[in-house]
């Protein structure tokens, strides 16, 4: 089980390193930074340009599997190079994952238990008032791209507040410029901002979470091992629990993997939507920006996400499944 | 995430597929009798048994009739308005729907009626082209992959994981430099990125219909793989395909209404459901009519395609989905 697991574990570890390097090929080839040096205003000299080059490492006169070379070397000493304002990429990484890292945790943890719970709420009272009313939600949520809700929810908050006459909910970056210095004040004050955005991301996947988690159940809901409970004197909800819902729950540990970096794609909209200055805005703005590095850090910082959500998957499925560990 | 698919263990397998072609092949049940001489009886095939099935279903009937609907808006649509989606009515800017604009008009005085027809048009375009194509991709890449084995299907379901290390979203941001403002080659790009987890299916599938008896008689018979994969493989994946053509459209019109709300997709002049969302989104709490005529017509489009989508999985695999007994 341990070699098993560590094996697993080896193999994403040289899957993130190579789609890395992969995405840091992708982007010098794509992005022109030397353009974007000439059209600063006033022109800077040539020989400041190649010096600027030569610093972030994409001078177009190196070869580009030099450069990819040097990238990858310096990876593993935790050195992903400068971004074109002469900043560490590692450090602005450390500064945003942690705002990134607020809204992805909150929202793909709430998120998957109450897919998980109403999922399962769903399957035992298969075709009640309550399971069609959580589908048809779902089925609108589904059809609701994430962007699209979170202006919904914005224009409801807005209207929200103004008839109640004060700004409860505020929905612009990730605190108020003039927020309560006190712990209580500030921490109100950032779980008002934080509000909308969970929501969004909690309906969104608490919806999809429960879709399968639903049609999981009903698989188990018919079998023997569910009767023999009930006979060997469990009750109902004991048997559902214990012996239904963790059958059900090993074929959602690897949809939970599969569909973390539909999340993660989700919390990048997001933080552009309600500007939260976070991971998804550094990809984005450094894009336009053609900084080669700094795409590459967040496009890294995206793949050691999913590289953690696979392997706490395989964990999970091979807690919850016995077949596995052997 | 496409929908319909159910994982047990590692290998993925649609189950049903298998459990239904046994049952309609009679094993382990009792047949009665049919009283009609035999060549009366009409043999079903499994294509019009699912034809029957769908044609029953409510949720397909409402699904297509919203989508030829809403095709019908978006092309016959912009030629009845009296407006180009480009036009500039100066006398009506940033005016609330009237009977003169119905759905009124923006700080330029576009029109925003004929806009969103024309973006829909865009964006079903770019739909109806990718999402067939990505499952064209994945059938071809994922059966070539079970069927050959070795050492290709090695170095494929290697890459197929490579490329699962980024969320989608992100390699199209990436790769957007290389398609800047044009949407046939955004087109392109979206069904290049699309088709690995379909594939990881079909490879599953394959692995297993390699073992049948009809396969393997092909196979002895001397056929190379490219006609084993294309007349045995892909017509018994065939229904799988469907559904996830079906659902693909879905899921690219919202790849690309994504990718143009932040900039990354479609590019002006050209306009799209994305564009205008994009647009409609600064002015969303004082002038809603902006975003809320393109945001209805993409949940509505979105809602169609999964209803159709979700009914012919449920004729294809009756055991799945959400009303089985």
């Amino acid at each position: 089980m341990i070699v098993y697991l560590v094996r697993r574990i080896l193999n994403y570890l040289v899957l993130t390193a190579v789609a890395s390097s992969l995405a840091y090929v992708l982007a010098s080839i794509g992005l022109n930074p030397v353009a974007a040096l000439q059209s600063r205003h006033p022109k800077p000299p040539q020989a400041t340009i190649d010096l600027a080059l030569d610093k972030i490492g994409a001078n177009p006169k190196v070869p580009l599997i030099e450069r990819t070379w040097v990238w990858f070397t310096n990876l593993f000493h935790g050195d992903l190079g400068q971004t074109v304002n002469n900043h560490a990429v590692s450090e602005t990484l450390l500064n945003r994952a942690g705002v990134s890292l607020q809204l992805l945790l909150i929202g793909s943890i709430i998120g998957a238990i109450l897919g998980v719970v109403l999922g399962v709420w769903g399957a035992v009272r298969q075709y009640r008032t309550s399971d069609q009313v959580v589908t048809y939600v779902s089925y609108l949520i589904f059809a609701t791209p994430v962007f699209v809700m979170a202006v919904l929810f914005m224009i409801a908050a807005t209207q929200f507040n103004q008839a109640i006459g004060t700004q409860l909910i505020v929905f612009s970056g990730q605190f108020s410029a003039d927020a309560p210095s006190d712990f209580w004040g500030n921490l109100g004050d950032r779980l008002s901002h934080l509000l909308l955005p969970t929501l969004v991301l909690i309906a969104g996947s608490a919806a999809s979470y429960s879709r399968y988690q639903r049609s999981a159940m009903l698989d188990v809901l018919g079998a023997d091992y569910i009767r023999t409970a009930r006979a060997k004197g469990r009750t109902r909800s004991s048997a559902l629990v214990r012996h239904g819902v963790r059958v059900a729950l090993i074929p959602m540990s690897t949809f939970f993997a599969y569909s973390f970096g539909t999340l993660i794609a989700g919390a990048t909209l997001l933080e552009l939507v309600f500007s939260w200055h976070g991971m998804g805005e550094q990809a984005i703005q450094s894009i336009q920006a053609a900084d080669i590095n700094a795409v590459s850090g967040a496009t890294l910082f995206v793949a050691v996400l999913i590289l953690i959500s696979s392997t706490l998957s395989e964990v999970l499925y091979a807690a919850l499944d016995p077949r596995v560990r052997r | 995430m496409r929908r319909w698919i159910r994982e047990s263990g590692d290998e993925m397998t649609l189950s049903g597929i298998d459990a239904l072609t046994e049952k309609e092949s009679g094993f382990g049940l009792e047949v009665p009798e049919d009283p009609r001489p035999v060549r009366e009886r009409r043999s079903v095939s499994r294509g019009g048994m699912i034809w029957r099935r769908l044609k029953a279903t409510p949720r397909f009937w409402i699904g297509t009739g919203v989508i030829v609907g809403l095709v019908l808006f978006a092309t016959v649509g912009p030629l009845l308005t009296g407006y180009a989606f480009d036009d500039q009515d100066v006398l009506y800017l940033n005016y609330p729907p009237t009977t003169v604009h119905w759905f009124g008009t923006d700080t330029l005085g576009h029109d925003v009626l004929t806009q969103t027809m024309v973006g829909l048009q865009k964006s079903l375009i770019i739909g109806f082209i990718a999402g067939p194509l990505s499952t064209l991709l994945s059938a071809l890449i994922g059966s070539f992959a079970g069927y050959v084995g070795g050492a290709s299907d090695k170095v494929i379901s290697w890459f197929i994981d490579l490329m699962l290390v980024l969320p989608t979203f992100f390699i199209l941001i990436l790769l957007y430099p290389f398609f800047n403002g044009s949407w046939v080659l955004m087109t392109f790009f979206l069904a290049l990125t699309g088709w690995m987890i379909m594939a990881q299916v079909v490879r599953s599938q394959t692995r297993s219909l390699r073992e049948r008896d009809f396969v393997k008689a092909a196979r002895f018979m001397g056929f190379g793989p490219w006609t084993v994969v294309t007349r045995h493989i892909i017509p018994n994946v065939a229904s799988l395909l469907i559904i996830d053509a079906t659902l693909g459209i879905g899921a690219m019109i919202l790849a690309e209404t994504s990718l143009s709300f932040f900039g990354f997709g479609v590019q002006p002049p050209d306009v799209s459901l994305g564009t205008l969302l994009d647009d409609g989104q600064s002015a969303a709490v004082t002038r809603s009519w902006l975003f809320l005529a393109p945001a209805i017509i993409v949940v509505v489009l979105l809602l169609a395609i999964n209803l159709v989508g979700d009914a012919v999985r449920d004729a294809v695999d009756p055991s799945s989905g959400n009303n089985r007994d």
